[in-house]
This record gives structure tokens, sequence and C-alpha cells, in this order.
């Protein structure tokens, strides 16, 4: 005797039917997102190609930004990058040491969760009005690299703060108790136990906050970055902290929309020299990630 | 019966490292206190230097009014009534894009697939979270631009559908991002149970996870409004930066945010237009930490369940 097979019922045919329908549908659009996205970058890099060389990132632009290379504002990109890091990186993990470490569960913590979400979402141009505002004329640093770097480095502190605060969430309470049951002080056991176990996550936190730090456009517009301007191949520090300095985002800018008869490609250069620094420093956060997920021995 | 006398207390650590370590806490508590203090600072220093016209503007034609003749000699006229509904009309259409592809793909990667391919797409989602706003505005420019041009019946390609489609896949990924904590907290033994009663992934998606993960679905959407609505660089090189109100998908329009990006620059610092850009400035601020709390709420409402 054959054992019962079983014989799908017209509910259950139409049920996989919609199952099938459903999968197809959204992973149609994932790929309708991702594929033509690819399609734009891949035309990006080979319309740029060509002009991408080394004398291209060691010249400084000529002729009005028309011939030469992106070297000052490949410099002034750095220099924004790491001053306003210095400013933010220490804030940042400080912060969320406190928002993880010491805070209660109160309305004051709210209050600081709801800053951190809200200094995120406040529009980019409104942090530049911020920063003009605030640093260059009520501080009267005036309109140069330090004040542009600050403005910067407000805008980017709640990816480290979030970032921070993950890694600390993420070492078990334990380790804490025992660190405090043999007579450590709350702050001996942050600097001994906790920080040292997290810093892989808060270094992940860092490479993130420079990639976004390296691509924004609108906090520098007008509190620090030019049109151009270029600098001295004979000193170590071309720039000085009050000098206004280039930046590659506002570089592109200026290129595409002031500069006439530029060459075709030099646009798409610059595009692909800045996307590619941004997405580079992003694929190391992510891969440093990954090495921190897979080793980690609790 | 004599009591032992108590052991003064041990002296274990110098002076220097307990007021060094009284220094670090306060650093800590400062520092915590930090971000309360930068969102103040934003909304102070936005005010103050936009604060001298609020008195001396005519409100209701300020807002609803489409006139915007900053610069004009003889009548000058502050409305910005085309550029909230320019940036209203972009924030909506990307919004139409956004939410289905968005929502579509957070439930795909959460649900639908698993090991390499959902670790690769969520891998994909953070680097497209990653491309500058500067190089979404150049792709507008130079690509899509082209492509509307070509394959669609538009006079121009600066226009509100580009930067509406630049808009939605640059909020695409926040709400990926967000709706997929969403989906996340939901917990397993609902899907559990629907499994149990024999449903299908899609059943499970469309009848438990979606009313099960709404608020946080919600927030996603919502932060994904509140990047949308702030944008500013893309906007300002791919909607055609013309002062208008569009009445079809390839009209250019100007939102609130690319007008003080492409006229702060050529404003006295103290006049009157400098003035408008920063009250225009505060009205952002406004609605995106509106935004912002109403996000927070959605979200705070998944915790509380």
């Amino acid at each position: 005797m054959n054992p019962p097979t079983f014989t799908a019922t017209p509910l259950v045919r139409r049920k996989l039917r919609q199952e099938r329908l459903a999968r197809a549908v959204l992973a149609g659009m994932v790929l309708a997102m991702v594929l033509p996205l690819a399609a734009i970058i891949a035309y990006l890099v080979v319309q740029g190609a060509p002009l991408i060389s080394w004398s291209f990132l060691t010249q400084n632009p000529s002729n009005g930004m028309r011939a030469g290379g992106i070297w000052s504002a490949l410099v002034g990109t750095i220099y924004l990058v790491v001053i306003a890091l210095l400013v933010s990186a220490p804030v940042g993990v400080l912060c969320a040491v406190y928002l993880n470490e010491y805070a209660r569960e109160n309305w004051f913590t709210r209050l600081i969760h709801l800053a951190v979400v809200n200094l995120a979402g406040v529009p980019s141009i409104v942090h530049a009005l911020f920063g003009l505002g605030a640093f260059v004329l009520f501080a009267g640093i005036g309109r140069s690299i330090l004040a542009a770097a600050l403005t910067l480095a407000i805008m980017t502190l709640p990816v480290v703060i979030a970032s921070t605060k993950e890694a600390l969430a993420a070492v078990p309470m334990s380790f804490r108790e025992a660190c405090w049951n043999v007579g450590a002080s709350r702050w001996q056991t942050i600097w001994k136990v906790v920080l040292p176990n997290s810093i892989s996550g808060i270094l992940t936190g860092v490479i993130l906050q420079v990639s976004r730090t390296a691509g924004e456009t609108a906090p520098i517009m007008f509190t620090g970055a030019v049109f151009l301007k270029k600098i001295h191949d004979d000193t170590l520090f071309p720039y000085a902290l009050t000098d206004q300095c280039m930046a590659l985002s506002m570089h592109l800018y200026t290129v595409t929309t002031q500069v006439t008869n530029a060459p075709e490609a030099l646009p798409y250069a610059i595009a692909v020299v800045l996307l590619g620094a941004v997405l580079l420093v992003n694929a190391a956060a992510i891969l440093l990630r990954g090495l921190l997920r897979s080793r980690k021995k609790w | 019966m004599s009591v032992p006398p108590a052991s003064p207390a041990r002296q274990t650590r110098s002076a220097l490292a307990l007021w060094g370590e009284r220094a670090v806490e306060l650093l800590i508590r400062l520092s915590g206190v930090s971000a309360v203090l930068f969102v103040f600072g934003i909304f102070l220093f936005v005010f103050i230097e936009g604060a001298p016209l609020i008195t001396d503007l005519d409100w209701s034609k300020a807002i609803f009014s489409p006139d915007w003749y900053p610069t004009s000699r003889e009548n000058v006229r502050y409305g910005v009534g085309a550029m909230i509904i320019g940036t209203l009309s972009v924030t909506g259409l990307a919004m139409v894009i956004a939410v289905p592809f968005g929502l579509g793909a957070a439930f795909f990667v959460s649900e639908f697939c698993s090991g390499t391919l959902r670790e690769t797409l969520k891998v994909v989602i953070e680097l497209l979270a990653a491309i500058p706003s500067i190089v979404w505005g150049f792709i507008g420019l130079s690509v899509v631009n082209h492509l509307i041009q070509r394959f669609l019946p538009a006079p121009v390609g600066l226009n509100l559908l580009n930067a509406a489609l630049l808009l939605a896949l640059m909020s695409v990924p926040i709400i990926v991002s967000i709706g997929e904590d969403a989906l996340k907290a939901v917990p397993d033994s609902y899907r559990e149970a629907a499994l149990a009663l024999g449903a299908t992934r899609w059943q499970i998606a469309w009848r438990v996870l979606l009313p099960a993960a709404r608020n946080g679905l919600l927030a996603a959407v919502l932060l994904g409004v509140g990047r949308a609505i702030g944008e500013t660089m893309a906007v300002l090189m791919a909607t055609g930066h013309a002062v208008n109100i569009p009445t079809s998908l390839f009209d250019p329009i100007r939102t609130l945010t690319a007008t003080i990006a492409a006229e702060l620059g050529e404003t006295a610092v103290g006049s009157p237009h400098y003035r408008m850009l920063f009250l225009i400035g505060l009205m952002l601020f406004t609605i995106t930490f509106a935004v912002n709390l109403l996000a927070d709420l959605a979200v705070r409402g998944v915790r509380r369940q």
C-alpha cells in the first residue's frame, strides 16, 4: 500500500504562489536600487579615469581651475578632517561614556538622547548657519580652517556617539562587576576594563566619522572653504589654522557649477577621487568591525 | 566588653590620582551635557542672527507669497511660499518612491534572505548611505539630467523628478537600516507562532510583522523624511533652482535649503536679506526638530512593547 501523499489544495498553491511573487518583487526592488547605482558609479569612473594620475593628485589647480590637479583641495580636506576629528572624537567618546556608564534612566538622560538624535537630524545648511553665526562672527575666528573644522566637528558628533555607545554596551556587565568587586572605582573600571574591551568598536565609529566629514560641503561653504587657493610644496604645513582652504567636496561643486569651459573629464575625476576616498575609508571601518566580531571572545 | 578600634581608612591612592579621577569624571559629565548645549546653541545662534527681522516681517505674506525678490531695487519681497511648496513636493515625491522601496528592502534583508547575501546587502546599503551629497548632486547634474532629457518628454533635465529620484536614493539607506532594526525588535515567538499555523514568510511579513513593527517602521520613514527635507547640495544642483510652483513632474523648483546655500555667500552680514536666510534656517530647524521628535516618540513606543 502506498503511503498517503501530500497533495496541495488550491489554497496552499495560492499561498505559495503569493510567497514566490512577494519574494521576487522584493528582490526586484533591491536590485532596482542597487543596479542603476552601480552602473552610474561605473560610468563616473569610466569618464573620470583618463584624468586621474599621480600628478593630478599632487598638482595645484591652474588656469582658473581648468587644468592642473587637485593637490590643494586634497590637503585642505585632510586638514579639515584631522582638526574636526581632534575636537569631536574625544568629546563624542566621553559623551558616550557618560550615557552608557554614568547616566541613570531619567528625564535628563532622555533629553541628551533626544539632543543627539536631533544633532544628527539638523540639516547640514543649518549647521552652516550656526558655524557662521557662532564661530566666524560671534567668536571672531573669521572664515578659516578652524571655524569650518569646528562646524564639521559638531555636525559629525552623533556618528561617534552612536557607535561608541554601541561598543560600550557590548562589553558584558559581569566584566564591570568583577572589577568593582576588587575595589576599583568607576573611572578605573572604565579605563582598565571597559575602554580596552571596546576600543575597536570606538575606532570603527571614528573611521566612519572621517568618511562623513570628508564628504560634507554645505557646512564649510560659508565658514572657511574657498574656490581657489594654491599652496606651496616647500613647507610641511601649507595651511595655517586661520587660513581659508580648498576642499575636495567644495572643489567638485565649484568646477561643476562655476567654472566654464572646464575639460569634461575634470569634474568626473574629482567626483571619483572624493567618492573613492569616502568609500575606501568606509569599507575599512566595515572590515574592522567584521574582524572584531569574529575575534570576540565572549 | 571592649570594641576593637576601627582601623583607619587605608590610603591606597595618591591625592593626585584621586583629583585626576574627579577631573576626568567632570569632563565626562560636561561632554554628556555638550550635545544638549550644541543643539541649544544651534537654535540660539541662528535665532540671534535672524531675530531683528522677525518684527519687521509681514509673516502671512512671507510664508504664503511666492514672490521672492530679495535684491529688487524698489520693491523687496521675501515670500518663501514657492520654496515651501518646492521642499514639500520634492520630499513628498521622494517618499512616494523611497518608502515602498525602503521598507521592501528592509523586509527582504530582514526576512527573506540570510547568511552571506544578507551581510552583503547590508554592506552595500551602508556604502550607499556614505555617498556624499555633493556626489549625488553631481550625478543628478551629469547623469540623471541627460537620462531625463533623452527618455522623457521634458524640456530640461534639472527638475522636480530629478531631485526626487536623488533624494529617494539618499533616504532609502536610512529607511532600510532603521526599518530592519524595527523588524529585528519583533520577538521571534511571533514568527514561530505564525509559522506553526502554516503561514508563509510573506504572510508573516504582511500580517504579523507589519502591524507588530508599525511604530519602528514609522520612525524609519520619518527619519527618511527628515533627511530629505534637510538635504542641501544635491537639491541645489538637481532641481533647476527656479522659484516656481510646480505643476508637473518636469518643472524646475527651488527648496528652502538650496536658497540658503545659493544666496548666503552674496549677502552682506546684517542686511535684511541675510537675516531672512537665517529665518529660513530657523524654519528648517523647527521642521526637522519636530520630525525627529515624532520619530523618537515612535521608537519609544516600540521599546515600551
